[in-house]
């Protein structure tokens, strides 16, 4: 197999690209920003993605879905960035169906089909700080009656206040840090005793702070093993970590070529300003740092796609520098701009928010280059 | 099982048979390297054997095709067969100008006697190349090149000086830039091969900063050439030039991969864990270092298939000489006052500053960082301007 995408996965890219361009483009970020949307996404476009069978892209064949692999995930997230689509997809398409993956059958057929209908969201509720720290989990849960009950506070639920399910990590063994002890529960988000405080956050997306003051949820809640929720949270994380990823290279990409088309464009002393050396220079070398994104990106796909033991590895290494390139690919985007980059009007600020939530959400370019040490013996 | 399967198993218990054991053990010095030429000592009677093995399977170039001593594999093949390689830590058989550079162009520009005749040489490591490109006047700027051809009928008199000559000392043939047009810079320039045992060669060579001295001022003092060692037409060399100094730049982006996916910081845990400021330096390393080898990876992947930029080598060697040369730095860092030492038998006469400083020539060699800078603006983003 050879790095680069088949005719299929390219197919699928010919036929999102265009629908995204059209649908779910930065004109709707901007009207839903602008009207102070509550929802933080469109719902007709959640709608729209079910239709085309995306939602169910992870989700197997056997089970209402297309059983694609991560690399076709990545090329709907890659034009959800570059477009800046505002949507649950990454959350509830891609991290949420990993993890519901290890549920019971039972679990399985009444959220699989839902999600790939377009008719549920899910929330993550895994952070309890404010840098991400999956491991780092203290909130309870005890067993009560027939299950358990969860009592404790999650922050950065991206549309966790419109979720119709939360898939959350609480502690049932061991101490806040540890990785064994942690149990992955599936929640609906109207349970007696949670709230949901939703915030806009900079780039224009809802997330809520949740709270679960005494919880109770039946003992099937439990998503894979009590004790051993790491395991679905991994697989969880991995999907999302990698995800965001491909996100992030669609969102460096469309900076990168708006940029571009400005340098083409603008003059000042009497020359278009592509032609100055030094902004030459650098094009190429953010050209050249996107490039060596998009191919760790599409490398660490294809690991997980094949179950490569070496995927969590290459997933953080893909973050990670994915992370670091989009930043690039933003901050050049706004300095090349000028004082017209510094506009609302103008998109590439919108570009240079959706990059910092990005760069955030599961992990930032230090903790997954720290994770990648650790995982070295050092 | 698929075609490739079976041919990457096959590949496999081959190696496994026919690469000797000191084959596969880490390269530790330059001795360990094999260029061949009519003057090559072989380190070891396995060295020559090795070579000989995969010359006669035609797998030195396994991509070429069977007539001209290559292997004839297709790219999966290909790729496949150094995948298995690397895993049964093979050493490659053999180094050469001529596989990495000539070749190529010979294969797109040269004539079916050319190929004939010159590629099973270089397959078999018979006859070492180098390559005369830059001149002392004419270095970035390659066209303005001045060594001259004087047409003499069935001839050229060559007269002129060549610089920076990797291992002219030690070739036995060069292929040459020579200007045959004084009135048009691009399409004055002829692409000549010729015999460094030609009266009236001379090289000299130049000490570098590692201390080696692997490179020579070479020096043209009418030297016959004969027609027929031209490749491509006349005054059309340029075209020739470029072509190979894509497949040169492919050829150094690779070294960025030195060490391959393997952890650099795993080595120096010790000294990281004590320095945290290093460590997180390490860290960043390690992230650059597998996003380099997933991007040299897919470029080799849409290089062998006809799907990457004709420019793109330009790119990687960018990428890559910068990279390696983060490698040495970092390397440098962690080994402290240890990696001083120059001389000492510990040290391996001080074999890590001197692959620190060579790493330095990587953005030089085969074109700067800066000129591959102005070719991937100009080439790949179209940006505007002369
Ligand atoms: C180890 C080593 C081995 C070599 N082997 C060979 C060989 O075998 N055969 C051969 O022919 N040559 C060889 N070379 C020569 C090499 O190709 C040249 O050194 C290289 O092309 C640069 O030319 P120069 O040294 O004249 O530098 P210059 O062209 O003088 O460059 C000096 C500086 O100016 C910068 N610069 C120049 N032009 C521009 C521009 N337009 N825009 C921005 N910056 C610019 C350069 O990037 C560089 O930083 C070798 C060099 C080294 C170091």
């Amino acid at each position: 197999m050879g790095l680069y995408h088949t005719e299929d996965q390219a197919m699928l890219k010919d036929s999102v690209a265009p629908f995204l361009a059209e649908n779910g483009s930065i004109k709707q970020l901007r009207s839903l920003r602008d009207s102070n949307d509550a929802t933080g996404f469109a719902r007709d476009l959640w709608s729209q993605f079910a239709e085309m069978g995306l939602n169910g892209i992870l989700i197997p064949e056997a089970e209402g879905g297309l059983g694609l692999g991560h690399v076709e995930a990545g090329i709907v997230l890659e034009e959800i960035g570059r477009n800046l689509t505002a949507s649950p997809f990454l959350s509830t398409a891609v991290a949420a169906v990993e993890a519901l993956k290890s549920a019971s059958a039972d679990m399985r057929a009444q959220w699989f089909p839902k999600i790939a209908g377009g008719e549920a969201v899910i929330g993550l509720a895994l952070e309890e700080g404010k840098k991400h720290n999956p491991a780092a989990t203290a909130l309870k849960a005890e067993r009560s009656g027939n299950g358990f009950k969860l009592t404790g506070a999650k922050t950065f639920v991206v549309h966790g206040h419109v979720a119709d399910l939360l898939l959350v990590s609480a502690r049932t063994a061991g101490a806040a840090g540890e990785e064994a002890g942690i149990t992955l529960f599936a929640v609906p988000r109207d349970a007696a005793g949670l709230t949901a405080e939703a915030d806009r956050l900079v780039d224009s997306s809802m997330s809520a702070r949740i709270t679960l003051d005494g919880v109770q949820v039946d003992a099937d809640a439990v998503i894979g093993e009590v004790d051993a929720g790491w395991a679905p949270l991994t697989a969880l994380l991995n999907a999302g970590r990698l995800g965001a990823s491909a996100e992030l290279v669609g969102v460096g990409t469309g900076a990168m070529d708006m940029t571009f088309d400005y340098l083409k464009q603008r003059k000042q002393f009497g020359k278009v300003i592509g032609e100055f050396q030094a902004l030459q220079h650098r094009a190429a070398h953010l050209y050249g740092e996107m490039e060596g994104a998009r191919s760790i990106v599409l490398k660490a796909q294809q690991m997980l796609d094949d179950g490569d033991p070496r995927g969590e590895m290459f997933v953080s290494a893909a973050k990670a520098k994915a992370a670091k390139s989009t930043n690039l690919a933003v901050r050049e985007g706004v300095q090349m701009h000028g004082g017209m980059g510094m506009t609302d009007a103008y998109d590439i600020g919108l570009y240079m928010k959706r990059d910092r939530a990005l760069n955030e959400v599961f992990g930032d370019l230090y903790f997954h280059a720290d994770k990648l040490a650790k995982m070295n013996g050092y | 099982m698929t075609d490739l399967d079976t041919f990457r198993k096959e590949a496999r218990s081959w190696l496994e048979a026919n690469c000797p054991p000191e084959m596969r053990q880490p390269v530790k010095g330059d001795d360990d390297v094999c260029w061949g030429g009519r003057n090559w000592v072989f380190s070891s009677p396995a060295q020559k054997q090795w070579l000989d093995v995969m010359a006669a399977k035609g797998w030195t170039v396994p991509d070429w095709p069977v007539a001209y001593g290559g292997g004839g594999l297709s790219p999966e093949q290909t790729k496949a067969l150094r995948q298995e390689m690397a895993k049964l830590n093979c050493r490659s058989p053999l180094n050469s100008f001529g596989i990495w550079m000539l070749g190529p162009a010979l294969l797109k520009f040269g004539t079916e006697e050319q190929k004939l005749h010159y590629l099973p040489q270089i397959a078999r490591g018979e006859i070492r190349w180098c390559q005369g490109y830059s001149e002392p006047g004419s270095g970035s700027d390659l066209v303005s090149l001045q060594t001259f051809g004087e047409d003499k009928g069935d001839h050229w008199v060559v007269n002129g000086q060549k610089i920076w000559t990797s291992y002219a000392d030690k070739a036995d043939w060069i292929f040459c830039l020579v200007r045959t047009n004084k009135e048009d810079k691009y399409q004055g320039i002829s692409f000549l091969l010729f015999d460094m045992t030609t009266p009236g060669v001379t090289t000299k060579p130049i000490l570098l900063i590692s201390g080696a001295s692997p490179f020579c001022e070479t020096f043209f003092d009418n030297v016959a050439v004969p027609k027929h060692q031209i490749v491509g037409e006349l005054n059309r060399g340029w075209d020739v030039a470029k072509y190979l100094l894509g497949h040169e730049r492919e050829m150094i982006s690779g070294m960025g991969g030195d060490g391959g996916m393997a952890s650099l910081g795993s080595f120096y845990a010790d000294v990281l864990n004590d320095n945290p400021v290093l460590r997180a330096e390490m860290a960043m390393f390690e992230v650059e270092n597998l996003a380099f080898r997933a991007h040299s990876e897919r470029f080799m992947d849409e290089w062998k298939t006809g799907r990457a930029h004709p420019a793109y080598s330009n790119l990687m060697k960018y990428v890559g000489t910068e990279l390696n040369k983060k490698r040495h730095e970092i390397v440098m860092a962690a080994g402290g006052s240890d990696a001083l030492e120059w001389e000492s038998a510990r040290t391996n006469g001080g074999a890590r500053p001197r692959a620190w400083l060579r790493t330095k020539a990587n953005s030089i060699e085969g074109g700067t960082s800066e000129v591959m800078l102005n070719v991937v603006s100009k080439r790949i983003l179209e940006m505007p301007g002369a």
